[in-house]
């Protein structure tokens, strides 16, 4: 094929490209991704078994996962258009783990390590470890869709980043099941589990993002 | 380095084809082939690869460009945009094709490499093996649309399909399109 027909082809009857597209379809995997993460929590384990949450632990929780949420889909944004780096943001997103392990590590100093054991592992330390990497696969999946559909050009770094969006919409959904009221428990495991699953984005990223 | 007037020329032709503008859009393509056949070309010569895989990369770049046009921020320079497609198509290659990326130089200019030679060498790739690896209905889509040059409701006419549809399957078409061609230079 030569070159000339190729752009013959694709210039004839060209269609305008609207400015907010890239940023509808990471809204709509998101919506996606966060329904989807939501509805298995329903269809697995269900709300908290124990009762209504204290408020201010489920409020700890969801103000860890949202600024991780806004972070990472801020940063998605950007890695998913080719040649746009991602920046100071990067070093952002670290700082809602620094401050949440700080919080955790305070909790255990001002209880004293007697109740480390109760406080770190807590009820169902191992529904945790499950479950929010199960709940971050459908908005993974989501994402993955809206990123092939883009231009990544950083892959390692775009699945680390998808992967750490999808480990903190899953761990927003596993919040209103979360049974465990302790700092250190939210500090530890959620951060680790969502650490886990920008890994694991990481890992797969340069294989499934590839276009 | 400035921004130079080419940056300006191109991107002005971007936005334009952004509106929908079929002359610029084609004007654009074939500027920015002329500049990717120079750049594809001076860094397959270091790897000892020849004008046809140059090609090969000049049409899956234009398709990328095409099928992604929606990633370019218009706020942006556009060069730097279509430099890291080309620069990103140009790694995937020599991974598929197990030569070492390391070859390709990290260049942060925002100039592709001077202007070659015009879009008359023929590349690898084969468009009637490419149309046929479609379902009827995105091959028809093309045909009409693309290759017999119909008006979208002409085309929808002809095929008792939506206007919608049909600008749907063009669309789904060519991105098949690019996608088999990322996977046909893997021979």
């Amino acid at each position: 094929m030569k070159t000339d027909h190729l752009i013959e082809i694709l210039s004839s009857n060209i269609e305008p490209i609207k400015d907010e597209r890239l940023r509808k379809g990471l809204m709509l995997a998101l919506v996606v991704g966060g329904v989807g993460a939501f509805c298995v929590m329903l269809g697995t384990v269900g709300l908290r078994p124990n009762g209504p949450p204290r408020l201010g632990y489920l409020a700890l929780r969801l103000v860890f996962t949202f600024s991780l949420i806004v972070l990472a889909a801020m940063l998605l944004a950007r890695l998913a258009r080719p040649g746009q780096s991602a920046g100071r943001l990067l070093k952002v997103t670290f700082i809602p783990f620094l401050v949440i392990v700080a919080a955790g590590a305070t909790a255990i100093g001002l209880q004293g390590p007697m109740g480390l054991g109760k406080m770190l592992f807590g009820m169902n330390w191992m529904t945790c470890l499950v479950c929010i990497p199960l709940f971050a696969v459908v908005p993974f999946l989501a994402l993955t869709w809206f990123l092939r559909n883009a231009g990544p050009t950083n892959l390692r770094l775009t699945g680390a980043i998808a992967g750490l969006l999808a480990g903190a919409l899953g761990a927003t959904a596993y919040a209103f099941h979360c049974p465990d009221d302790s700092v250190p428990f939210i500090a530890f495991w959620y951060a680790t589990m969502i650490g886990l699953c920008s890994l694991i984005g990481a890992l797969i990223g340069p294989k499934l993002l590839r276009w | 380095m400035g921004v130079t007037s080419a940056e300006y020329e191109l991107r002005a032709l971007m936005l334009a084809s952004r509106n929908g503008d079929a002359a610029a859009y084609r004007s654009l393509l074939e500027k920015l082939s002329a500049q990717l056949r120079g750049y594809f070309k001076g860094q397959l010569s270091r790897v000892n690869r020849g004008a046809a895989e140059a090609e090969d990369l000049v049409q899956e770049t234009l398709l990328a460009v095409h099928t992604r046009g929606h990633t370019y921020d218009p706020s942006q320079l556009l060069t730097p945009w279509v430099y890291a497609i080309a620069r990103y198509k140009l790694v995937d290659y020599l991974r598929r094709t197990r030569i070492s990326s390391k070859d390709v130089a990290i260049s942060e200019t925002d100039e592709l490499s001077a202007p070659d030679d015009r879009g008359q060498v023929e590349s690898n790739l084969d468009l009637s093996k490419l149309l046929a690896e479609l379902s009827p209905k995105l091959r028809r889509a093309i045909q009409y649309v693309k290759l017999e040059g119909l008006s979208v409701s002409e085309a929808a006419h002809r095929s008792g399909m939506s206007e919608s549809a049909i600008k749907v399957s063009v669309h789904r078409g060519l991105k098949a399109l690019a996608r088999s061609v990322s996977r046909e230079e893997k021979a």
